[in-house]
This record gives structure tokens, C-alpha cells and sequence, in this order.
């Protein structure tokens, strides 16, 4: 038999990016410990919907970890208590029946908020294309082992490639940096031998559209890599600063 | 020259500065500790050290130059810093929860920091700017430390610098991009040392001289 919990939910809720919000008060009952923390919102949303009134927005997508839509702070901790999991793979076994919970969308200036829980992550695409890319001609497909990759190299490059852009480093960091998530999108190309080519120009311009954004400055607090749903470490944020470093004094990129 | 003031101006010029400056202080801070403990040596000793080191003349004049230079840098920068993170975040969480990255000491760098700088002009003012024609440096602190108003000032300021230097030095290496998961764990342990032997080294002094002289 499924054990089933009952929650008070305190929740913020603002109409628009410019109207001012506040935390209201809701009952889930009978909420299934099987259920992730998005299906309990989908719960309280129906019945919301049933009275009439305006159900609470939030982003997701994937449902299972992988496309970084889904996040709020729950009871002060981004996506959750739990480690190394995003809001859709929280479970609600994690909580007790009886227990308050405090949602809030992730502060930062450089998220607006849209509605509720759901805030502008826009600025991290904008970041991305800055230098987040490489530039490579199509064609056909190279040989698989034309040019050889450490394994280590290769594994340190997808543990930063990890990264799905949720933003709950900026959420988690109380300064809403956003470093590491830009130390992940150099990182995972900066190591690889096809990103060295465009490495200098890549780490200063994102570097300057993320202090562009509205993002504070990182003081190495390391609440973001607690919070990472991906675990990124912030050996990263220190590979990231050694790219700025070689591009700014090193190269000719301006 | 533009260059160089959009690399500095950056989020992590501003680290390289913090850094720099940081370690600069460090590594001053452990002269000065050498220095002081000629005190255990007994007043000749240390009116001595003293001797020496201002017979160094303008050397003395240069260093301290660039102490009052990288002063302003770090303070400076340290409050940019602490306005654009303030500002970063206008609307704050109504609940907070560490996930377990923070420390007392990288919570509160601005705050320790700021009283770091009171401090350390409060101490200038009684020991650096004063006549010395007529005594001499022992005698100077001695008195000092005659009030127990003045121990107490000095040993909660010791235990401030401890908790700035906690964060600062090893954060100092992570800047740098000196995070190597060989040596990290080395940093780390050498900046929990290097802040309790501060604390103890300077903050047992004026207990000291106030039991003893
Ligand atoms: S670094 Fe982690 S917390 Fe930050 S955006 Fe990427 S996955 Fe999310
Ligand atoms: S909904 Fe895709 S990661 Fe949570």
C-alpha cells in the first residue's frame, strides 16, 4: 500500500515580473510518497483549478532530470534537500506528513520572474551564444580516433558537459553568480582538443556577457556545487579562471 | 591599456585582485608575526628587532607604500564586490538554507573585513603614528596593554582576522585557478593552520605582555 502525506504548502505567488508577489498558504493532503515534488504541485494545481482559482506556474519539461527546465527553492534549498537531484526527481518520501514547505522561484535580477515559480533563464542562452559553441565546417564525419582523447580528459569534459542550464547555481550562490554554470559550458569545450582553437575568444566573451547579465561575483562561497543537480565541481570554476587568465594576458583577443 | 582595465574590471579580474592583494597581506602578516615574537625574548629583544628593522630605511618606506597601495586596492574592490552581490539579488529568499558549501568565515568576508580595517587603522594609530623620540616601542605596548580594555580589543580582532584569513587564503589559490585535486586538500589544511596560528600567534601577545611586562 502507497503511504500518503498531508503538506502545507507556502508557495510565492506573483501575476507578472513587475507586480509584487507574496507567499500563500495551501493544503496538499493525501499526497502519495511515490509522487515527485512536481506531481504534488500538479495535485494542488487541479484542485486550484476545481475552485477556481489560478493554478501555480512552473517550468518543466523532461520530468526525469535531463532537460534543466524544473527548479524552486524548497525551504531555502534549490531543487530540494536531497543532493544531486533536480526538483522532478525529488520525491516526496523525502518529507514527513505535517511538515511546512516553503516554495520560491530562484532570485536573481538576471531572472526576472515570469509568473509564480517560473523566472526568465534567458540570459544563460544569451551566454551560450556568446562562445559556447565550436565552429566546424560540415562535411563528412571524421574518423572516430583521428585525433586521440585521454580517457581522464575526456571524463573531465563530460562531468562538465553534465551541466543541464538549470540555474540553481545562481539560485544557490548568495551572491547569484552564475559561474558555475559558465565554468560548465568552458570547461566541457576548453578541454577537448576541437574547442582549443576558439579558447581565448570563447572564455573572455562569456565571461563578459555573463557580468553583462546582471550575474554577481563569485567569492567562492561553494554553495553552487552543493546545489548542482549535476554535482559540477567548482575545480571547474578554477579551470574557468585559468582560461580568462591565458585569454586575457596570454593572447591577442581583445 | 583598454585591455587590461576590461580584464581587471571583470568578475574574475576582481578575484585576481582580491587575491593578489590578499596573499600580499598573508605574507606580511607572517613578517610581522616573526617579528613580534621577539617579544618572548624579553623588551631588549624586541626594542631591538625594532632597530633593525627601521634601519632599513627606505626599504621600510617602500614597503609600506605598497601596503597602503594594496589596502586600497583590496578594500576598495571588496566593497565594489559587496554592493554588485548585494545588488545582484533584490528580492531575498524568506526562507535560507546553507547546502552545506558556506563557512563562518566565507559568510561573513565583508563584515570581518570591514573590521579588519577599523582595526588595523585603530592599530597603526597606537603604535605606528605616535612620538618615539622619548620611549621607546616596548614601553609604548606595554603601557597599552596595562588596560585590559585594550587586551580584550586585540584578542577579538585576532579572532576576526582568523576568520577572514579561514576564507581568504585558500579561496585566494582557487582564484588564482590553483584547484588541483592533488594539492587542494593541502591548501585547504594549510589555510585552516595558517588562521589559527594567526589567531593564536598575535592574539596571545598582548596577554602575554600584559601578565609579564
Ligand atoms: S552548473 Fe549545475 S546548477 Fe548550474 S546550471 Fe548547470 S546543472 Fe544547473
Ligand atoms: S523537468 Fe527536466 S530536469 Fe526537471
Amino acid at each position: 500500500m502507497t503511504k500518503t502525506i498531508n503538506l502545507t504548502l507556502k508557495v510565492w505567488r506573483q501575476k507578472g515580473p513587475h507586480v509584487k508577489g507574496k507567499l500563500e498558504t495551501y493544503h496538499a493532503n493525501n499526497i502519495s510518497t511515490d509522487m515527485s515534488f512536481l506531481e504534488m504541485i500538479d495535485v494542488v494545481n487541479e484542485q486550484l483549478t476545481l475552485d477556481g482559482k489560478d493554478p501555480i506556474a512552473f517550468d518543466h519539461d523532461c520530468r526525469e532530470g535531463i532537460c534543466g527546465s524544473c527548479g524552486a527553492v524548497v525551504n531555502g534549498r534549490p531543487h530540494g534537500p536531497e543532493k544531486g537531484t533536480t526538483l522532478c526527481q525529488l520525491h516526496m518520501r523525502h518529507f514527513s506528513d505535517g511538515d511546512t514547505v516553503v516554495v520560491e522561484p530562484w532570485r536573481s535580477r538576471a531572472f526576472p520572474i515570469i509568473r509564480d515559480l517560473a523566472v526568465d533563464r534567458g540570459v544563460l542562452d544569451k551566454i551560450i551564444q556568446a562562445g559556447g559553441y565550436i565552429s566546424v565546417n560540415a562535411g563528412g564525419a571524421q574518423d572516430a580516433n583521428a585525433i586521440p582523447i585521454p580517457q581522464e580528459v575526456a571524463d573531465k569534459a563530460m562531468d562538465a558537459a553534465a551541466c543541464i542550464g538549470c540555474g540553481a547555481c545562481v539560485a544557490a550562490c548568495p551572491n547569484a553568480s552564475a559561474m558555475l554554470f559558465v565554468s560548465a559550458k568552458v570547461s566541457q569545450l576548453a578541454l577537448l582538443p576541437q574547442g582549443k582553437p576558439e579558447a581565448a575568444r570563447r572564455a573572455i566573451a562569456m565571461l563578459c556577457s555573463a557580468d553583462k547579465a546582471g550575474f554577481g561575483n563569485c567569492s567562492n562561497e561553494r554553495e553552487c556545487e552543493a546545489e548542482c543537480p549535476k554535482e559540477i565541481s567548482i575545480t571547474h570554476i578554477a579551470r574557468l579562471n585559468r582560461e580568462f587568465f591565458k585569454a586575457s594576458f596570454g593572447s591577442s583577443v581583445q | 591599456m583598454n585591455w587590461l582595465i576590461n580584464t581587471l574590471g571583470s568578475s574574475i579580474g576582481k578575484k585576481l585582485l582580491m587575491a593578489l592583494t590578499g596573499l600580499g597581506f598573508i605574507s606580511f602578516l607572517v613578517g610581522h608575526l616573526a617579528g613580534n615574537l621577539t617579544i618572548y625574548g624579553g623588551k631588549d629583544a624586541f626594542n631591538s628587532y625594532a632597530a633593525h628593522l627601521h634601519a632599513l630605511g627606505p626599504f621600510v618606506t617602500a614597503a609600506e607604500l605598497g601596503l597602503l597601495l594594496f589596502a586600497v586596492i583590496h578594500v576598495a574592490t571588496g566593497a565594489i564586490l559587496f554592493y554588485q552581490n548585494l545588488q545582484a539579488r533584490p528580492e531575498r529568499y524568506k526562507v535560507n538554507k546553507s547546502g552545506g558549501g558556506r563557512t563562518i568565515g566565507s559568510a561573513t568576508m565583508p563584515y570581518t573585513g570591514f573590521v579588519v580595517l577599523a582595526f588595523v587603522i585603530f592599530h597603526l594609530l597606537n603604535f605606528h603614528f605616535v612620538d618615539k623620540t622619548h620611549t621607546t616601542i616596548f614601553q609604548i605596548v606595554s603601557e597599552a596593554f596595562a588596560s585590559p580594555v585594550y587586551v580584550l580589543i586585540y584578542i577579538v580582532a585576532m579572532v576576526i582576522v582568523a576568520l577572514h584569513v579561514s576564507h581568504g587564503f585558500w579561496s585566494a589559490f582557487q582564484s588564482l585557478g590553483a584547484n588541483h585535486p592533488k594539492y587542494m586538500p593541502f591548501i585547504m589544511g594549510v589555510s585552516v593552520a595558517v588562521s589559527v596560528i594567526f589567531g593564536i600567534g598575535f592574539g596571545f601577545l598582548p596577554v602575554y605582555i600584559s601578565l609579564f611586562s
